[in-house]
C-alpha cells in the first residue's frame, strides 16, 4: 500500500518548478490566515468563556480602520497572487518557436498520437529530453483532457476544435498521462504514459517504429484520393501552397489566418469563410476524413512551398 | 415524561392544531411546509450518503473493490445530482428559511402560502423523476451533465434525470420570490432593514440568485433535451454545436449556485455565534453587504471553472481577477465573526461548536479556493482531487455545518423539546474530526495528479484513499448519532420553553412550538438584531 507514496509529485518538466513555487506561496499565506482565525478562536474561546449566566458583555459595534485592514490586507495579497498566477501562466500557454509538434486525438477511452515523421502511437507518448514539445489536440467525440501531473500540464481535448499544449521534459522516465475530463463508462481507464527518453535513444526509437511515410506524405496521399487537385491548383479554387499561417483575405473582406483552425473548418465546413475571388462550391468532407486523416491533410499543405514566392491565394 | 407531554400540549400550536396526513399535505402554514422539506431532503440526504459511502468503500482498493467503472460512474453522478439539488440548494432556504422567516419578520406567513405549499410539490415531483431516472437504471453523466457526452453518447437515463433537476429548480425560484416579497413587504413595525437578524440578509441574497439563476440551468437542460431527443446542433460539434457552450451556460448558474448553498449558512452562523457569544456582531452592515457582494460577484466568476478548457488566455485572466474579489467579502466575514467573540460571554452549547466549526472549515475550503482562482496553479489541480476536496470544505464542512448548527439551533422552536447536549456536542465533534479525515488526504491527492471520477487509480494514490475512506466511516457515524436524538427527542425530549437559549430575536418572543399565527398580536419591533447588552 505504500509502495511509491510521495507527497509531492514528480518535477519533470521546465515549468513544474515554477509552478511549485507558487503552490508553496499559496500553501504559506493558507496557512498562516488559518493559523490567525484558528489561534484568535481558541483564545477567545477560553479567555471569554461564560462565567456567570448573569454575564452581559459590553457591546461593541464595530470599527471601520479595523474593517479596512481586513479588506485590504487580503486584497493586497490576493493582488500578488494573482498578478504571479497570470504572468506564469502566460508563459506557460506560450509554446517556444522551436518545438516540435505532435498531434493528439481523444477517443473514448485512448488517446492516439502521431509523430510528424509518421510513427502513430496509443496511449503510449515518446519524447525526447530538454526539447520543447508541442501538441495540438481535438477530439473524435466528447470533450476529453489530457493531462501529465509531473509536468504540471493539462488541457481540455474538445470535438469540432484544436487545442493546444506545450512541455519541456526535464528528466527521463516514465509519467503518468491521465485523461481528467470525465468523459464515459471507461474514464479511468483512458490512461496512458509519457515515455521521456535521452535524444539518441528517441531517435532510434523513432526510426524504429516508421512503417508508412511522414504525416505530410500520408496527407499527400490523402489529398490524391480525395481529388482535392481538381480544383486547388486548376484555378477553379484556391491554390493552397505556401498558405499556412499566413493571412487570407475573405469574400466578406475580412481576413483570417490559414491555421490549422481554419484548415480543418475548411475542409469540413467550406461555406463557412469564403476566399475573396471564389465562389461557394467546394464540397464538404466532412464524414469522409477522421481527425487524424485532417492532421494529415494539414501537415501535407504546411509542407508545400509558396510557387515563385508570391503567397497569397 | 408524561407530564412533559402534557406540558406542551397546553397551548395550541402549530403541530397539535389539527392531526391528519390531509391537514399536512395541504397545509399552507409555512412552518408545516418546512417540517414537510426537512423529512423530504433528509431522505434525498441519506440515498444520497449511502451513495458516497459505497464509492469511500470502492475506493480503498485501487483497481476498485466493488463495482464496474460504469456502476460507479452512476453512483458519483447520483450522489452529486442528489446531493446538489435536492439537498444542499434546499436544506437551509427551504427548510430553517421557511420556518424562520416569517417569524423573524414578524409576520404571520410568507407573502404567498399557496405559492409555498406548490414548491414543495414542484420539488417533489423533480425527486421523483430523478430517483425514476436512479431507481430506473441510472445516469452516468456526473451532476454537470457535459455535453456531447450527455446529449449524444451516454445511454442513462439523462432526459429523466435532466428534466427532475428542471422542475425542481422551479421550487427553487418560487422559494426565493416568497423571501423576497416577504422580506420586503411584510416587516413587523419597527423592523427596519438595518434591524433585520443577518440570516435574513443572507436569505434575501440568497433568493435573488436563486431567481436570477436558476432559469438559466433551466434553459440549458431544456436544450440539452432538445439536442438528445432531436439531434438539433446546439452542443454537439458533430451537428454544427458548440462543447464549450454548454460549459459557460452550466456554470453561469452553477457558480452562483454555490453561493446558494453557503450564504444562508453564513447568514445561520452569524446568529449562533451572536447567541452564544451574548454579542452584536461586529460590523453588522460590513457582515450584511458582504452577502450581498457575493451574490453580485458570484454571477461574474462562473469561467474559473474553464481555465484549461480551451476558453481564451484572456477570459481566463478576467475572470480569475474576479475570482479573486469574491474571496474579500468571504474574508472579512470570518473576521468578523472572530472578533464578535472577542470580550463576549462564550457557551458552547451544541449550535455553537457546529458554528466554530463551520468558520475553521470554511476558513480551509475558501483559502484553498485561492489555489483554484491562480491560473498557473489551477492548470495542475483542475479536475483532480483537490477540487473534490476544495467544494466538499466548503459545502459539506461549510453549509453542512451551518445547516446542522442551524437545525440544533432552532430545533427546541421547531418542536418544542430538548435534545441531549452531551450527544449533540459529541456528534458535533465526531463530525468535525470525520470531515477533515476523509477530506483534507484530498487535497493531498489531487496535487499529487489523482484526477476526479476515477472508479481506479494508480497505486501510489491508495494510501491517502484508505485515510480517506476512513475518515468517510467516521463522518457516517458522526451524522447517524442526530439522527437518532433529534428523533428521540420529539416525543422524550424534556419542553424547551419559549427560549431556551436567551437568544434575541422575534422568533424566541412566541411560544415553542409556535402557535399557527406565530404571533398573538403583531410584535413591534424597538431595538435593533442581537440586543445581547440588555
Amino acid at each position: 500500500m505504500w509502495q511509491g507514496f510521495s507527497i509531492r509529485p514528480d518535477q519533470a518538466s521546465t515549468i513544474a518548478q515554477g509552478v511549485d513555487y507558487l503552490y508553496y506561496f499559496l500553501t504559506a499565506i493558507d496557512l498562516s490566515f488559518t493559523g490567525i482565525i484558528f489561534l484568535a478562536i481558541f483564545y477567545f474561546a477560553i479567555r471569554y468563556r461564560r462565567r456567570s449566566e448573569q454575564d452581559r458583555p459590553e457591546q461593541i459595534e464595530g470599527n471601520v480602520p479595523l474593517e479596512l485592514a481586513w479588506t485590504l490586507i487580503p486584497l493586497g495579497l490576493v493582488v500578488v497572487v494573482f498578478l504571479w498566477g497570470t504572468s506564469l501562466f502566460i508563459r506557460n500557454s506560450r509554446p517556444p518557436a522551436a518545438s516540435t509538434e505532435i498531434f493528439a486525438v481523444g477517443k473514448q477511452w485512448m488517446w492516439k498520437l502521431q509523430h510528424p515523421e509518421g510513427v502513430q502511437e496509443i496511449n503510449e507518448l515518446h519524447v525526447p529530453v530538454n526539447q520543447p514539445i508541442k501538441l495540438t489536440m481535438t477530439s473524435e467525440d466528447v470533450v476529453h483532457d489530457f493531462a501529465v501531473p509531473a509536468f504540471r500540464i493539462k488541457k481540455d481535448v474538445v470535438p469540432g476544435m484544436y487545442t493546444t499544449l506545450w512541455f519541456q521534459a526535464t528528466k527521463t522516465g516514465t509519467f503518468h498521462l491521465f485523461c481528467d475530463q470525465y468523459c464515459g463508462t471507461d474514464h479511468a481507464l483512458m490512461r496512458g504514459e509519457v515515455i521521456v527518453m535521452e535524444p539518441t535513444a528517441y531517435e532510434q526509437w523513432l526510426s524504429g517504429g516508421i512503417r508508412g511515410g511522414t504525416m505530410a506524405e500520408a496527407g499527400a496521399k490523402l489529398y490524391d484520393q480525395l481529388t482535392c487537385i481538381t480544383c486547388h491548383g486548376t484555378g477553379r479554387g484556391p491554390s493552397l501552397a505556401g498558405i499556412y499561417n499566413k493571412p487570407v483575405k475573405l469574400n466578406n473582406g475580412s481576413t483570417v489566418i490559414a491555421d490549422d483552425a481554419y484548415l480543418r473548418e475548411s475542409v469540413l465546413y467550406p461555406s463557412a469563410k469564403i476566399v475573396e475571388g471564389y465562389r461557394p462550391i467546394m464540397p464538404t468532407f466532412k464524414g469522409q476524413v477522421t481527425e487524424e486523416q485532417l492532421l494529415q491533410l494539414i501537415a501535407y499543405i504546411k509542407s508545400l512551398t509558396p510557387p515563385e514566392g508570391k503567397a497569397t491565394k | 415524561m408524561a407530564t412533559a407531554a402534557s406540558d406542551l400540549d397546553t397551548h395550541v400550536n402549530y403541530l397539535n392544531a389539527n392531526y391528519g396526513v390531509k391537514s399536512w399535505l395541504l397545509t399552507t402554514d409555512h412552518k408545516r411546509i418546512a417540517i414537510l422539506y426537512l423529512v423530504s431532503i433528509t431522505l434525498f440526504f441519506l440515498v444520497g450518503g449511502i451513495a458516497a459511502v459505497l464509492m469511500r468503500i470502492h475506493l480503498i482498493e485501487p483497481n476498485g473493490a466493488i463495482f464496474e467503472p460504469g456502476a460507479y460512474n452512476k453512483l458519483f453522478s447520483m450522489h452529486g445530482i442528489l446531493m446538489v439539488f435536492f439537498f444542499l440548494i434546499p436544506s437551509i432556504p427551504a427548510v430553517l428559511g421557511n420556518f424562520l422567516v416569517p417569524m423573524m419578520v414578524g409576520a404571520r406567513d410568507l407573502a404567498f402560502p399557496k405559492l409555498n405549499l406548490l414548491s414543495w410539490y414542484v420539488y417533489m415531483v423533480g425527486g421523483v423523476l430523478t430517483m425514476y431516472a436512479v431507481v430506473g437504471g441510472g445516469v452516468d453523466t456526473g451532476w454537470t451533465f457535459y455535453t456531447p457526452l450527455s446529449t449524444t453518447y451516454v445511454n442513462t437515463n439523462v432526459l429523466s434525470a435532466a428534466f427532475g433537476v428542471f422542475v425542481a429548480g422551479f421550487s427553487s425560484i418560487l422559494t426565493g420570490l416568497n423571501f423576497v416579497v416577504t422580506i420586503h413587504k411584510m416587516r413587523a413595525p419597527g423592523m427596519t432593514w438595518f434591524r433585520l437578524p443577518l440570516f435574513l440578509w443572507a436569505m434575501y441574497a440568497t433568493s435573488l440568485i436563486q431567481i436570477l439563476g436558476t432559469p438559466v440551468i433551466a434553459i440549458t437542460l431544456a436544450l440539452v433535451a432538445v439536442e438528445r431527443l432531436f439531434h438539433v446542433g446546439i452542443f454537439d460539434p458533430a451537428v454544427g454545436g458548440d462543447p464549450i457552450l454548454f460549459q459557460h451556460l452550466f456554470w453561469f448558474y452553477s457558480h452562483p449556485a454555490v453561493y446558494i448553498m453557503i450564504l444562508p449558512s453564513m447568514g445561520v452562523v452569524s446568529e449562533l455565534i451572536a447567541c452564544f457569544a451574548r454579542k452584536r456582531i461586529f460590523g453588522y452592515s460590513f457582515v450584511a453587504f458582504s452577502s450581498v457582494a457575493i451574490a453580485v460577484i458570484s454571477f461574474l466568476v462562473w469561467g474559473h471553472h474553464m481555465f484549461v478548457s480551451g476558453q481564451s488566455v484572456y477570459a481566463g485572466i478576467i475572470f480569475s481577477a474576479l475570482s479573486f474579489m469574491v474571496a474579500i467579502p468571504s474574508a472579512i466575514k470570518v473576521f468578523n465573526w472572530t472578533a464578535t467573540l472577542y470580550k463576549g460571554s462564550i457557551s458552547y452549547d451544541a449550535p455553537m461548536l457546529y458554528a466554530l466549526g463551520f468558520i475553521g472549515l470554511f476558513t480551509m475550503g475558501g483559502l484553498t479556493g485561492l489555489f483554484l482562482a491562480t491560473l498557473a496553479t489551477d492548470t495542475h489541480l483542475h479536475d483532480t482531487y483537490f477540487v473534490v476536496g476544495h467544494f466538499h470544505y466548503i459545502m459539506v464542512g461549510g453549509a453542512m455545518m451551518g445547516y446542522l448548527g442551524g437545525i440544533h439551533f432552532w430545533w427546541p422552536k421547531i418542536t418544542g423539546r430538548l435534545y441531549p447536549d452531551g450527544w449533540a456536542r459529541l456528534a458535533a465533534a465526531i463530525i468535525f474530526v470525520g470531515f477533515n479525515l476523509t477530506f483534507f488526504p484530498q487535497y493531498m491527492v489531487g496535487y499529487l495528479g489523482m484526477p476526479r471520477r476515477y472508479a481506479i487509480y494508480p497505486p501510489e494514490f491508495q494510501v491517502l484513499n484508505v485515510m480517506s475512506s476512513a475518515g468517510a466511516s467516521i463522518l457516517a457515524v458522526g451524522y447517524a448519532i442526530p439522527l437518532v436524538y433529534l428523533i428521540w427527542s420529539m416525543r422524550y425530549g424534556p419542553p424547551a420553553g419559549p427560549n431556551p437559549w436567551g437568544a434575541k430575536g422575534l422568533e424566541w418572543e412566541t411560544p415553542s412550538p409556535p402557535p399557527t399565527e406565530n404571533f398573538e398580536e403583531t410584535p413591534v419591533v424597538t431595538e435593533e438584531a442581537y440586543a445581547y447588552g440588555k
